[in-house]
């Protein structure tokens, strides 16, 4: 696989491991006291989109659902609102792979704003619905700082993928 | 035979079709979503979960927590000293009433062993560290470092060193959430301190509580005293919940709008101390006869109704 199909890079196989890594690690991020600053985007949310639109048949929405889970029960919020949320987020994102990787990266981000928006919008609707209270437009700003961020995840998550650029012309791949 | 098989070779299995994937999970979160908020009974799937996702985010909060100590620790000398002055003054305010304290619940005591009176009940709990707050950013709960393993229970009141702080309303193994008395629609039985005139105060979401339901005309003023009223066998009677702060008496609607803010610090990180359950009231008087006497008297009103109507 290349970072987007119009490259002519050809990038090494992704390690399962390292996707468990990654989303552990925000999980991690997502747990820390730094959740209630305004802005502060929802990181499991932006890197179970980045990997359901990379490696759609590995992280679906079985991960998603799991990872919902851990996120209702971290937030003491309703059981099954993160779920539902990242279950449609990965669908999305999976249904989208083949036509965001065409885009540079700059657009893909623009792609996936929606879809984050999406995600929070479902949840904010979900407990509206039940009698909560609006959150406040802070709550929205998230998203955006998540798809900025998008352009510097791809590198990141890509970087053990990465081959080097001067290459030994006897072994071609 | 065996080799046999109509189903082609499995060389691009990719499992079951993304739509109905997606439709099994929407199911199951609406399905869990529904029963979670209606029926209350997915604790125990919280709790096991909870047990995965506690070491997690406790070694997460370390690193703010650190920064809380080092902030502490360099804080200095002058801090501490001004701190100690104004607790020691404090103390040497609240000592006229508290040396006479015991004499008074001896004195109090006695006088309702003299009327007869049932004893009143002592306040006891345990004293619990907030650990965070819960990341919803659609309520107002708190989580605290003590649960099943200290014999916390759901429905505990806690209170810090002002007033009340909020209600235990779920208990994992080593952590137990508080929601707050400013979560939308917690709702505290209260009594005006200077009237003595009962009511329920409410949550409001964003810091702020209510006092719903009494008439426009009633006597309520600013910065009057809400104290719990001991009357839902939940709070002891008598714990400072909130001041009023604001009124709003409007012709057109046939209630006041009473806003209050409440006394604890019920934003502040720190310790809180969870109060043991309360004693269970007495027996209710035997419900046969009372519901016999209940339906008798409008009854019997009725028949009064009639009899003058058709005079």
């Amino acid at each position: 696989m290349q970072p987007t199909f119009s490259s002519s890079r050809i990038l090494l196989p992704v390690s399962p491991w390292f996707i468990f890594l990654t989303l552990t690690i925000a999980l991690l991020l997502n747990f820390l006291p730094t959740a209630h600053w305004p802005g502060v985007p929802d990181w499991i949310a932006l890197v179970l989109c980045f990997w359901s639109v990379r490696e759609s048949r590995r992280v679906g929405m079985g991960w998603a659902f799991v990872l919902g889970l851990l996120m209702d029960v971290a937030d003491g919020a309703v059981l099954g609102q993160h779920c539902f949320a990242y279950v449609l987020l990965a669908y999305g994102a999976s249904s989208l792979s083949r036509r965001l990787l065409w885009f540079p990266i700059a657009q893909q981000a623009l792609h996936v704003l929606p879809l984050l928006l999406l995600t929070q919008a479902i949840q904010a609707s979900m407990r509206m619905v039940t009698g909560s209270d609006f959150p406040g437009w802070g709550y929205f700003v998230g998203p955006f700082v998540a798809s900025i961020l998008w352009i510097p995840a791809t590198y990141l998550l890509l970087l053990p993928q990465f081959r080097p650029v001067e290459q030994n012309p006897d072994r071609p791949i | 035979m065996a080799g046999i098989d109509h189903a082609p070779p499995p060389f691009f299995k990719r499992g079951p079709a993304p739509l109905a994937l997606l439709t099994f999970y929407i199911l199951v979160s609406l399905a869990i979503f529904v029963v979670d908020l209606r029926m209350h009974s997915l604790d125990l799937l919280r709790q096991t979960v909870a047990l995965f996702v506690d070491p997690v985010q406790r070694v997460a909060q370390t690193p703010g927590s650190l920064v809380d100590y080092a902030r502490n620790y360099l804080e200095g000398m002058a801090l501490l000293q001004k701190e100690n002055d104004e607790l020691r003054h404090a103390k040497l305010n609240t000592a006229p009433n508290l040396l006479r304290l015991e004499q008074l619940e001896a004195e109090n005591e006695r006088l309702r062993k003299l009327l007869d009176v049932k004893d009143r009940e002592q306040a006891s709990g345990q004293v619990a560290q907030i650990l965070y707050t819960a990341r919803d950013p659609f309520s107002r709960k708190v989580i605290v470092d003590k649960g099943q393993q200290a014999g916390i229970t759901a429905g505990q009141p806690a209170i810090d060193e002002a007033g009340v702080v909020g209600q235990v309303t779920r208990v994992f193994p080593f952590s137990a959430e508080i929601t707050l008395i400013t979560d939308k629609d917690q709702a505290v039985p209260v009594q005006i301190v200077r009237t003595g005139q009962r009511s329920v105060v409410f949550g409001l979401g964003n810091g702020q509580m209510e006092l719903r339901y009494l008439p426009a005309n009633a006597d309520v003023q600013v910065g009057d005293v809400l104290v719990t009223s001991g009357l839902d066998s939940v709070y002891l009677q008598g714990f400072p919940v909130a001041k009023v702060v604001n009124i709003e008496r409007d012709s057109a609607y046939s209630f006041a709008r009473i806003f209050g803010a409440p006394i604890a610090g019920v934003e502040n990180f720190g310790e809180v101390m969870i109060l043991n359950p309360r004693e269970p009231l007495p027996a209710a008087p035997p419900a046969a006869k009372g519901r016999g006497d209940s339906t008798d008297k409008p009854g019997v009103r009725q028949k009064k109704k009639r009899t003058t109507k058709e005079n």
